[in-house]
């Protein structure tokens, strides 16, 4: 198969120059690369390594959330959690699809999710404990997505724009269910009060820990940003989802669990208290509460999933592959 | 073969009648048929289309970078082909 | 969702059977989320499990508030099938139970389609997405059965193993103007040819038992029902009378 990692022969360093500075150019016009396009190394293994990293959130990040679909309190909240947790595994589909056009198979990317040696959100590696954390993760984990995942929609790299388009459009109405659905329980009887209170006090740090570590901490920012893969700063994405919080914290009748969170005139924003940088990078290397018990279930479901993908394979070679109804 | 590494397969959606297939993405399926009943299920869970293909991806030939400028820009130069390339005198419809 | 009083008690207590049905599948289906064998599963199988949820609700709301009827019954009040409440198992498991359930209710919802009683509205929209998903077992069986020497020993156990519960959908329904006998022997007809296609063999043993023939629509389940109720309902138990 013709990947597009071999469509451009890499020993032809005479007319490299020329290849980068075209392409440099297309990322100077805001034009889009695509697959086949030449493109530096490292531009392509930071798009390969984010993507994947997407990819395994949207994959892992169904598990928090099918933990409460066997328990969901009403049909109709059972449909929606249903076809949110569905949503992830169609975007994980659409993320790995876009890894695969930059020459990396979505095998080799579960491989590397699977050893440890690709990461997914750290958020997912927090417990969803009550019902109220279905809708505190659609208001906080998805809104912090949202916000990160907007400027995507204009990265650099065609295939990952255009999954990111796709996605946004889908996504729109995860962040509303779990608002809808913590309003339900903010509205509802003391206990359900509190344990939509108790929800947003876990999820709330570790969903502004999300946009990553701060500006001069992060090792990829800089880089990322001159290629157009990522259109603003970690603090700054922060910086907006703070804002974009506090006003529909107080239409819930919830607290953000931040004595320092306070309106700044002079600065037109709020300012918020400091985040624990050591719990993230705890999380991140592995010491998360639910790190172990995440990525054994996806290595369980992959494994004990083997004989039915290897039927399907063995079965398409007696009957003859690609043969069959193309058309519906 | 006990390969369980399904192939890629590239999938078009006409999203209504009247419309041409257009390239959605791509997804892994064991076969034909199932790649089809995949891309029902990813592509068009929100009633997106009402007609699907599924090519294999190893199928599609495609132009390379390289012949960018031999491929693309003698259309380029043919600007008769398009109707902005003729004047009409105003008031003449229906053309 | 509130009851139409309109409905005469059987066709109650035919929509209370075909919805429990649809319940109890979609919540088992529902279980394989984030377990499935392969991601396009995962997408493939909440498409059926919401399918049956949607009809459910439907069904269900034609007799009650569906959120009373579905959490706060006791067991014995169930009228659904033994078969759609068995667990999912491995995925050998559950494509054969896909298969003998959807096939049936893909004959009995053409029916009532195509007749004028109070299910006819429902089971013509139905018809269309258990089409779907009888082609969804089909495939699936046609691959297991003829793919590898595993798939196909785990899949002959399979149907080996929910064989006993199919003849309970056979047996008449208060409410539900279909003929048993005629609705079997296409069943019959229907599965043995995909077993066929599939190398796989039809298996032998009965189709019913002492407590599968129509036990089912009466209120008797199997063991592991009460535990899958149980984890249903706690939370909707646990805080009467809340709004969600």
């Amino acid at each position: 198969m013709a990947t597009a990692a071999q469509a451009y022969d890499r020993t032809d360093t005479a007319g490299q120059d020329a290849y980068e500075r075209a392409f440099d150019a297309a990322v100077a016009a805001d034009e889009r690369i695509e697959p086949r396009d030449w493109m530096p190394d490292a531009y392509r293994a930071t798009l390969v390594r984010q993507i994947a990293q997407h990819a395994h959130s949207e994959i892992i990040g169904m598990q928090p959330e099918a933990n409460w679909i066997t328990r969901a309190p009403s049909l109709r909240r059972k449909a929606i959690l249903m076809a949110k947790v569905q949503d992830e595994a169609g975007h994980g589909l659409y993320l790995y699809s876009a890894a695969e056009t930059l020459g990396t198979g979505r095998d080799e990317l579960l491989d590397k999710l699977h050893s440890g040696r690709q990461k997914y959100s750290s958020i997912f590696n927090y417990p969803t404990l009550t019902w109220a954390d279905v809708g505190a993760i659609g208001w906080l984990v998805d809104g912090a997505a949202i916000t990160n995942q907007v400027p995507l929609c204009r990265c650099s790299y065609g295939p990952y724009a255009r999954a990111m388009v796709r996605i946004c459009k889908e996504e729109s109405f995860h962040q509303r269910q779990g608002y809808e659905l913590l309003l339900a329980l903010s509205k509802g009887t003391p206990v359900q009060q509190a344990m939509a209170q108790d929800a947003v006090d876990r999820w709330w740090w570790p969903s502004l820990m999300m946009f990553g570590p701060p500006d001069d901490e992060s090792s990829h920012s800089a880089q990322s940003m001159a290629w157009k893969i990522k259109r603003h700063s970690n603090d700054e994405l922060r910086q907006r989802f703070v804002d974009i919080c506090v006003p529909q914290a107080e239409s819930l009748g919830l607290t953000l669990p931040d004595p320092d969170l306070k309106w700044n005139e002079e600065r037109g924003q709020h300012d918020f208290g400091p985040i624990d940088w050591t719990e993230f990078w705890d999380v991140l290397k592995g010491n998360g509460p639910c790190n172990e018990q995440r990525i054994t279930q996806r290595r369980r479901a992959h494994e004990e999933g083997a004989w039915v993908r290897e039927a399907a394979a063995a079965h398409a070679a007696k009957h003859g592959n690609g043969t069959g109804e193309q058309q519906a | 073969m006990t390969n369980t590494d399904w192939p890629l397969w590239e999938v078009f959606v006409r999203s209504r009648r009247g419309l041409s297939h257009t390239h959605a993405g791509s997804l892994h399926a064991p076969d034909a048929e199932l790649a089809l009943r995949n891309a029902r299920d990813l592509y068009t869970r929100r009633g997106e289309g009402v007609s699907i293909w599924v090519v294999p991806s190893a199928a599609i030939t495609a132009s390379s970078p390289d012949e960018k400028d031999p491929f693309f820009e003698p259309a380029a130069d043919k600007p008769y082909r398009h109707p902005t390339f003729y004047e009409i005198p105003e008031g003449v419809k229906h053309l | 969702m509130t009851a139409d009083v309109t409905l005469d008690a059987t066709t109650r207590t035919a929509a209370l059977a075909l919805g429990d049905d649809a319940l109890v599948l979609s919540h088992r289906l529902g279980e394989w989320a984030g377990h499935a064998p392969v991601l396009e599963e995962e997408v493939a199988l909440a498409n059926i499990a919401l399918d049956l949820l949607g009809q459910a609700r439907v069904l269900l709301s034609m007799v009650g508030d569906e959120d009373e009827l579905a959490y706060l019954r006791e067991e014995r009040a169930f009228r659904n099938l033994q078969l759609v409440e068995q667990p999912n198992g491995d995925f050998a498991h559950t494509i054969a139970r896909q298969l003998f359930f959807s096939t049936y209710q893909h004959l009995l919802y053409a029916e009532l389609a195509a007749g004028e009683g109070p299910f006819a509205p429902l089971a013509a929209k139905a018809v269309k997405e258990v089409a779907y998903h009888r082609d969804h077992a089909e495939q699936w069986t046609l691959r297991l059965g003829d793919g590898t020497d595993e798939s196909r020993e785990r899949m002959l156990r399979a149907c080996t193993a929910l064989w006993r519960f199919t003849g309970d959908m056979f047996q008449p329904v208060t409410g539900l103007d279909v003929d048993g006998a005629a609705l079997e022997a296409a069943w019959l007809t229907s599965v043995t040819a995909v077993l066929d296609r599939a190398t796989l063999t039809v298996p032998e043993g009965p189709r019913t038992g002492a407590w599968t023939a129509g036990a089912g629509r009466q209120g008797l389940h199997t063991e592991s029902f009460g535990r899958m109720l149980a984890e249903m309902q706690h939370l909707h138990r646990s805080h009467p009378g809340a709004s969600w």
